[in-house]
């Protein structure tokens, strides 16, 4: 068993290795996301150059943060996959049929304030959240 | 699908803390194959095959 322990154990940590990577990147395009939003009212009072600058990093922090969430999904087992799997598809169907339908509401003015986007990235948050939890406690 | 793998681990005391790090695989999913929540891919249960110097008939059934 020696052997293929050890190769087991390099497994464990690998998927260790990408969890902390890709709560790196998420951590890194969240402050950027706080900068860009924020940075030209607070900091640099609206110069565009800074702005569109900030806005680029954003996106660029944004593709690593997909390569890692990639690289960690690969490494999960088959059984987490699936977990998240079900989750992704959730939380995307959920977000294109409720988000099309609080756009609907908005554009009929059904509602007084305007749909934001942050509401659906919320939505979308909770479900897939939502989602693991539930495929979770379904295979324990 | 059923499956021996519990019985298999059982005669070799092995937890499933250990079956899961010789198969590369969480204690989770070693769980839920043996409670038959979940069936294995075909490249998992031929590492089981291989790791109990089985075949796969000898581990998995088909109900």
């Amino acid at each position: 068993m020696g052997k293929q322990t050890r190769h087991s154990s390099e497994w464990e940590a690998n998927t260790v290795r990408n969890t902390v990577r890709l709560g790196f990147w998420t951590l890194a395009w969240l402050v950027t996301m706080a900068i860009a939003s924020f940075g030209p009212k607070f900091i640099w009072q609206s110069n565009e150059v800074v702005t569109i600058a900030a806005i680029v990093l954003n996106i660029a922090v944004g593709a690593g943060m997909i390569l890692a969430n990639k690289r960690h999904l690969n490494g999960l087992d088959e059984l987490q996959q699936k977990i998240q799997l079900d989750a992704m598809a959730l939380s995307l169907g959920v977000g294109l049929i409720v988000g099309l339908g609080y756009s609907n509401l908005d554009v009929a003015n059904i509602i007084s304030a305007d749909a934001e986007i942050s509401h659906l990235v919320i939505l979308m948050g909770l479900t897939y959240l939502t989602g693991v939890i539930a495929g979770t406690r379904k295979y324990r | 699908m059923n499956n021996r793998l519990k019985v298999l681990r059982a005669e070799r005391d092995w937890t499933q803390a250990q079956l899961a790090t010789e198969l590369d695989v969480s204690r989770q999913t070693i769980n839920a194959i043996e409670k038959g929540k979940f069936d294995p891919s075909l490249p998992l249960a031929f590492r089981a095959a291989r790791l109990f110097g089985l075949s796969i008939e000898d581990i998995f059934q088909d109900q």
